[in-house]
């Protein structure tokens, strides 16, 4: 009995990632041109996608190697695209937490932006769902994406060296994440975030090692939450 | 474009690895059902807009292919990208309008 409803609960999880793949397979085929023009041998572009799978963070990295930023300053800059991932863990901790070590441990491996957004948005609209559900459709959500990701950086690395400039591939970066960000900018609280990132990253272009990103996303960040206190103080919905 | 240290990219390889399992792991593997303080929570939902903007805003005004001049062609592709972002709330139709006007612009202007 128990069994059925599950496996409904992973197709369901898989069926509602179906748009995404439209989202990860040309960003994952950008990553691979990306890698292979910044010199990266095939192998190590998938070794880099497989072990590290945030896309975002994979991106930096590469951006300031090739100015040659200490190997310290992108590291932490790398990991500060991918703080994120620890607030979406935190929250669906109260959905999954109770599940076995094990069964963690893979989902958070498997902890991506479009995995997370389809699992709170499910958890929440259904409190009943057991936790076995809940994994079933968590699981279901990454089994389609996870491959296509995987797959399509794979062909863009192959593809890689074979692609003219005349294409302004090097365009492609800034605008993916423009397209990712700018849905994201809900509230005022997000536009300033924003806004502030923008203007300190630019201001503090001449700071040494790139260290201005680290400054900028920070700025930005206590921006971000300074405007959703405000907000919240003045008694409106953030 | 010169090839990366090997040395280099391994350490960044497998220092992200780490540290990005880890950020995944961290609340959901060790910290269990504990709640986590609000005002972390309210800064950690603003590092996406917030970081991805700040590195991309260099990117924009000063491309590498064009040698760090602002060039037109990707302002307005960038400009476009936001505003279509912005107002469909579609990660897709963004992508579309950046695309289309940059290229198109690039045909116009490169003639």
């Amino acid at each position: 009995m128990g069994r059925t409803t599950s496996k409904s609960y992973f197709w369901s999880g898989v069926r509602d990632s179906t748009p995404f793949v439209f989202v990860a397979g040309p960003f994952g085929l950008l990553f691979g041109v990306f890698a292979t023009e910044a010199g990266l041998q095939l192998f190590e572009t998938m070794i880099f996608t497989v072990l590290v799978f945030a896309g975002a963070s994979q991106f930096t990295a590469l951006t300031l190697m090739q100015d040659n930023t200490p190997t310290l300053i992108i590291l932490v800059s790398a990991l500060a695209v991918n703080l994120r991932v620890a607030m979406y863990s935190a929250s669906l901790t109260p959905y999954l937490g109770a599940a076995p070590l094990w069964q963690r441990m893979f989902a958070a491996y498997m902890m991506v932006d479009q995995t997370y957004a389809l699992s709170i948005t499910r958890f929440e609209a259904e409190p009943a769902l057991t936790i076995s559900q809940r994994l079933r459709y968590y699981f279901g959500t990454n089994s389609l994406i996870a491959p296509v990701w995987v797959g399509s950086t794979f062909a863009g690395a192959y593809l890689g060296s074979q692609i003219p400039e005349s294409w302004a591939i090097d365009f492609a970066l800034p605008i993916t994440f423009l397209a990712m960000v700018a849905p994201a900018l809900r509230t005022p609280a997000h536009v300033a975030a924003a806004l502030v990132g923008c203007t300190v990253s630019l201001l503090a272009a001449g700071v040494p090692y790139n260290l201005g990103l680290i400054i900028a996303g920070f700025a930005g960040m206590m921006t971000g939450a300074q405007v959703e206190l405000m907000l919240q103080r003045r008694g409106m919905e953030t | 474009m010169n090839d990366p240290d090997p040395v280099q990219l391994w350490i960044i390889i497998i220092g992200m690895a780490v540290g990005s399992y880890a950020l995944r792991f961290l609340f959901i593997g060790l910290v269990g059902g504990r709640q986590f303080p609000a005002w972390v929570l309210r800064h950690l939902r603003y590092t996406a807009v917030a970081m991805l903007p700040a590195l991309v805003a260099p990117l924009v005004l000063w491309p590498a292919a064009t040698g760090g001049q602002p060039e037109p062609a990707r302002l307005a592709a960038a400009a476009a990208t936001v505003v279509i972002g912005y107002l469909t709330k579609n990660v897709l139709a963004a992508i579309g309008a950046g695309a289309v006007t940059l290229y198109g612009l690039l045909f116009l202007l490169g003639g």
